[in-house]
């Protein structure tokens, strides 16, 4: 889905409104957008541009430096390990082998049906209970490969109960 | 008068004005300190840290140029830890560049190879890069090859403060960053200008023009081919810079001999169209002003924008295209002689215009893209075949062998070879306008201009807008209609100026007749296809070269040029008479600022 | 915990009665209380936190900011999502008493990216803490009010440098700037601002309502106070630890737990790796580097894949614009893969630790000056380990 059809086009400018016109509000606005269509595309990097006035070179500089925005669309849901010291060496390679097996994808890929994205993380300050992954918003810390698989259980499961009109568990 | 602070620098004490860095003092007290990063156009960046040096009482290094002096401070610029941070430094970008210094156009003018001369660089010290990593963009005039860039930003900062084009973008984070076209696409693709600014400030040859040289070569040697060359102002004001003189130093005539000498068949001078383009541009002035004052029409637009700057109208194409009727349609001077040449002049020596080869030397690189513009056909094929920069006609003379210093004066050919002052003082900011009033007052009014030695000193400088206004009185009977009104006038050089300009005339804050904009710095004498280095200093030597050679012409004014007037008789007819207006004018194409659709 | 008595952070804590002390002394004698406190910015980079707000305070503007740095980001450390999550009022209480210090009306905390699980319980506490009117209009009936939003951030350690988290609010790539200018001159939108460590604002209530006297009766001369200590790698008790500053590696891994390590990394990745020879020397702002990370290595680790892991957290994570951060860290980490495959020679080992020491020496921001500091400390403590492997 990119943000040029006309429902997403009006969720952008929604998203938009929600700011100043101004360039402090570049990344507050580019956070929302990537937090809400999973990246930031061409075409909402123009609206972005018309609306704070920022060339979309600088915004396209803006995006490239933070690890979080990215223009390349992501799975409904990102998993983010974290690869940093505490989390690497209480064992982040066996949950990176459990993580790829039961997606089928490597780190860096998205699942076939957009629902999935593999990715590293520096630090994530859970190095009190690692190793520790993000998803989306929410965090998890102390991973065993058992615990890996549940979670990822019921995040399949709200993505199917998503689908079927069962209201997410997100 | 601000605070004067005392410093030491090494063993000199000295005193210096509050805020001012010590790069700056380490000049005035006489020092060198390297630097790379740093230009005196642009912003600080303090970024390649090769200026670094010892303040007393602060743990590390600092960047001299980005310190401000603010209190009494003790500096050290030669000591055991600076030196090594700055060979340190030094070897840390030398094995990030990609250096076939042999194969680089800028082979003896870069800066990172004067560095590496200067700090008797012998090896590499970490693992170099052995083979180029990216692929050179040579999609328009301007040639990028990101494998010899050094992350200076210098381009950046050209691109995005001093001229806010905004082409290039710095991308990713850490060493993965790049910097690049804006989306990394080609950068025909981009909203580039073409006004070459990057090239100028380039340290090394990341950025560079797309050299025409070699066909240029085929063109002399064929010896079907009549190969013209015509040479624009600016350039005569500086390419002695390539040849040892002081910047400043104009050699005109001695130029004429050295491309005698290359083997182009004819050589004009672009003055002349300057002043061609003065007769058009200055009856459409002032048709365009009865139609809006006297008629009341409202398709008419005013102010008018000059049009001689091909990187200003891509910039309007770009950033303000609903303001493209303001646009003179004046083609620019280069284009006018082109397409005078390959009509007029051809029919007049008896060669068939396929054989003729237009060369137009400019300080531009812009120029190359114009002449490729699919409008500019009007003479049945390309009204200029090349534009060639003031950097690659030096090459061109060296390599024939030509000593331009042992050379004599020599003329430029006629007709066609004769040029006012007025033309003349397109090269500098202001000059267009300043042509023009000499020309449309005096139309006007029978009288010259009141200004003394006919120089229309308020928008002179290089104050980046400027502006004037000028009442006209007793005009002859056919420009009744002018009488008593003030014209106002207004100057702006480099595209941040013209964009100031273009928001206050949005915001409907400005009531100007005429605008003239160049879209470099200076004017066209810091055009992108210029000598190197630049700085304010040389861009006003390079002024004062241009008002000299002015002084001395008899010949000041455009409409008194005989040869324009010759023109005009023989073929023309009138201006913005139905052969100019097919030959000499020309329409502009809406772009706009994004060009992403489809990515 | 042993030494209730010592806790400031984990003492007692009535939210407002920092506020109303202060507004009660007024501006000036709350920036003289913290400036006698000898308060440090709990950050790492330990900038006196009462003469920054002097310096802030001083400037005629006619707008001020107050930034709360919760861009915790240093591998090892997590003490401020402790905060964050168990002390929220505390924070936003020495952001409004910061505020009115130095005349702000406005404050942010920017919350990194990766900390986004935190920012309900933040938002809930500002809209607490302003129905209670501890924040918002004519606070406690004063003509002081003081407003605070969340700037969220989006994945970029560097943005932990103050200069870089005001570009980054400012709307640009987070890079360091030069200085001076100092974001008490020229900050958030380019007026004055005060950014300080989320911890450092939590001690701000103490030192107002208890007297900078008492407070000094913390820690060591020079580092006055507690610290709050995230620990973690082969401990058995990882968490985060209030302690006094001065305390030595020995006497922090007995408190946790953390008996028969081979090293420690104190103070983060930019930190120091301390080698059992050193556990005696004290964490603060005159010995080791008082960041607050400490991360325990056992003997079964591999020290160079230690430091390979720093090392490629600093390449990513580098702005990237200075020439010895950039190109520097890139160089340290092929240094280690050359060190890995037994392929780095004594020679090209001292170059390196010499591009060390002028990457400390000359980077244009905290970042790249610090972050040579792991492999100059490992490569010191463990080069027979490491060499001709």
């Amino acid at each position: 889905m990119t943000t040029g059809t006309r429902a997403v086009a009006d969720e952008l400018q929604e998203i938009l409104l929600n700011h100043e016109k101004d360039r402090t509000q570049l990344l507050p606005i580019l956070v929302d957008i990537n937090k809400y269509f999973g990246h930031i595309d061409s075409n909402a990097i123009i609206e972005v541009s018309r609306y704070t006035g920022v060339p979309i070179g600088e915004i396209h500089g803006v995006i490239t430096f933070y690890s979080f925005l990215g223009q390349k669309k992501r799975g409904r849901f990102v998993i983010r390990l974290c690869r940093t010291i505490s989390c690497d060496i209480a064992g982040k390679d066996q949950i990176v082998r459990v993580l790829e097996k039961e997606l089928g994808i490597h780190f860096g890929e998205t699942t076939d049906d957009g629902v999935f994205s593999l990715e590293y993380t520096n630090c994530i300050g859970m190095c009190d209970n690692p190793p520790a992954m993000l998803i989306n918003d929410k965090v998890y810390g102390g991973l065993t490969p058992e615990r890996v698989v549940d979670i990822l259980d019921s995040f399949k499961l709200s993505e199917y109960q998503d689908m079927f009109g069962y209201g997410g568990v997100e | 008068m601000s605070e004067m602070i005392p410093v030491q620098i090494d063993d000199i004490t000295c005193e210096v004005e509050k805020g001012t860095t010590i790069l700056q003092a380490c000049k005035c007290a006489g020092l060198r300190v390297p630097t790379l990063c740093h230009h005196p156009d642009l912003e600080v960046a303090g970024i390649c840290r090769i200026c670094v040096v010892e303040v007393e009482g602060m743990s590390g290094l600092q960047a001299a140029c980005a310190f401000p002096i603010r209190q009494p401070i003790k500096v050290r610029t030669n000591s055991p830890r600076v030196r090594r941070a700055r060979r340190v430094n030094l070897d840390l970008i030398l094995s990030e560049h990609y250096g076939d210094c042999y194969t680089c156009t800028r082979n003896g003018t870069c800066e990172l190879q004067d560095l590496a001369r200067e700090y008797g660089v012998d090896r590499y010290r970490y693992p170099s890069t052995t083979a180029p990593k990216f692929r050179i963009d040579r999609s328009t005039a301007i040639v990028r090859d990101q494998n010899k860039c050094i992350s200076c930003k210098r381009c950046i900062r050209t691109c995005i403060d001093l001229q806010q084009v905004s082409a290039l973008e710095t991308a990713n984070r850490g060493h993965d960053v790049l910097i690049q076209t804006a989306f990394n696409k080609p950068i025909s693709e981009v909203v580039c200008i073409n006004c070459g600014q990057c090239i100028n400030r380039c340290p090394t040859g990341a950025l560079r023009s797309n050299m025409p040289n070699e066909l240029i070569w085929q063109a002399i040697d064929d010896p079907e081919k009549h190969v013209i060359i015509q040479t624009a102002p600016s350039p005569r004001a500086a390419i002695g810079e390539e040849f040892g003189y002081e910047p400043g130093t104009s050699v005109t005539k001695k130029l004429n001999a050295a491309l005698r000498r290359v083997g182009f068949d004819s050589i004009f001078d672009t003055n002349f169209a300057a002043d061609l383009t003065i007769m058009e541009e200055g009856t459409e002035l002032l048709t365009r002003l009865k139609k809006a004052l006297v008629d009341g029409d409202s398709s008419v637009k005013v102010p008018m924008f000059t049009s001689c700057s091909p990187g200003w109208v891509k910039y309007i194409e770009h950033y303000y295209p609903e303001y493209l009727d303001h646009l003179s349609t004046c083609k620019s001077p280069q284009q006018m002689f082109g397409a005078i040449l390959k009509t007029y002049y051809a029919k007049k020596i008896g060669v068939n215009p396929d054989k003729m080869v237009v060369v137009a030397l400019m300080p531009c690189v812009a120029k190359k893209f114009e002449c490729n513009r699919p409008e500019m056909t009007d003479s049945g094929g390309k009204d200029v075949d090349f534009g060639l920069t003031t950097r690659e006609m030096a090459v061109l003379i060296k390599e024939s062998g030509i000593h331009l210093k042992d050379l004599p004066d020599e003329d430029f050919d006629h007709p066609l070879g004769l040029g006012s002052g007025a033309g003349l003082i397109f090269g500098a900011t202001g000059g267009v306008m300043e042509a023009a009033i000499r020309s449309v007052y005096e139309i006007v009014t029978g009288r010259p201009v009141p200004f003394k030695g006919l120089d229309v000193t308020p928008i002179r400088g290089m104050e980046g807008i400027r502006d004037a206004a000028l009442t006209i009185e007793n005009p002859l009977p056919e420009y009744q209609w002018l009488d008593g009104i003030t014209l106002k006038v207004a100057v702006a050089h480099g595209t941040a100026n013209a964009k100031l300009l273009m928001e206050r005339l949005k915001e409907g804050t400005l009531d100007y007749h005429f605008i003239e904009v160049m879209a470099c710095p200076g004017g066209c004498l810091g055009g992108g296809g210029q000598p190197i280095p630049t700085s304010p200093e040389i861009r006003a030597a390079r002024a004062r070269a241009i008002y000299a050679e002015d002084h001395e012409l008899v010949l000041r004014k455009s409409h008194e040029n005989p040869e324009i007037n010759q023109l005009y008789a023989e073929f023309l007819g009138e201006p913005l008479g139905h052969l100019s207006h097919k030959l000499l004018h020309t329409h502009y194409t809406p772009r706009g600022r994004f060009f992403l659709e489809g990515i | 915990m042993k030494n209730e008595k010592k806790k400031i952070l984990f003492g007692e804590f009535v939210t407002g009665a920092g506020l109303a002390r202060a507004l009660e002394m007024g501006a000036g004698k709350v920036v003289d209380e913290v400036k006698a406190s000898k308060l440090r910015g709990r950050g790492g980079a330990g900038f006196p936190t009462g003469l920054k707000w002097e310096l802030t305070a001083k400037q005629e503007s006619d707008e001020k900011f107050v930034i709360c740095n919760a861009d915790e980001g240093e591998p090892g450390t997590f003490k401020d999502r402790l905060l964050l999550m168990e002390q929220p009022e505390k924070i936003l209480e020495g952001m409004a008493i910061a505020g009115f210090a130095i005349g702000a009306a406005r404050g942010f905390v920017y919350l990194r990216g990766e900390y986004i699980y935190l920012r309900k319980i933040l938002e809930d506490a500002i809209v607490s803490m302003t129905e209670r009117n501890f924040l918002g209009k004519n606070i406690q009936d004063s003509d002081f009010s003081f407003d605070v939003e969340i700037f969220l951030g989006a994945g970029a350690y560097v943005c932990g440098e103050e200069f870089a988290l005001i570009s980054s609010m400012n709307g640009y790539r987070g890079e360091p700037r030069n200085k001076p200018p100092y974001p008490s001159e020229v900050g958030f939108r380019d007026k004055p601002t005060v950014v300080n460590n989320v911890e450092t604002l939590c001690y701000v209530p103490y030192i107002v309502t208890k007297g900078s006297e008492w407070f000094k009766e913390h820690g060591t001369q020079a580092s006055t106070g507690t610290k709050l200590f995230s620990v973690s790698g082969d401990v058995k008790h990882p968490g985060v630890y209030e302690l006094e500053l001065g305390i030595t590696v020995n006497q922090l891994l007995t408190e946790v737990s953390g008996e028969g390590a081979k090293s420690v990394q104190v103070g983060g990745a930019s930190g120091l790796n301390v080698a059992e020879k050193d556990f005696d020397k004290p964490i603060c702002f005159e010995g080791l580097p008082p960041g607050g990370s400490i991360i325990v290595f056992n003997h079964k680790r591999d020290m160079l894949h230690v430091l390979k892991n720093f090392m490629e957290f600093f390449v990513e994570e580098s702005c990237g614009q200075c020439t010895p951060c950039r190109e520097g860290n890139y160089r340290l980490l092929e240094g280690v893969k050359m060190l890995e495959k037994g392929e780095c020679s004594v020679r090209y080992l001292k170059e390196l630790e010499a591009l060390c020491d002028v990457m400390k020496d000359s980077a244009k921001c905290g970042l790249g000056q610090t972050s040579p500091n792991a492999f100059l400390s490992i490569v010191e403590n463990f080069k027979t380990e490491i060499l001709y492997r």
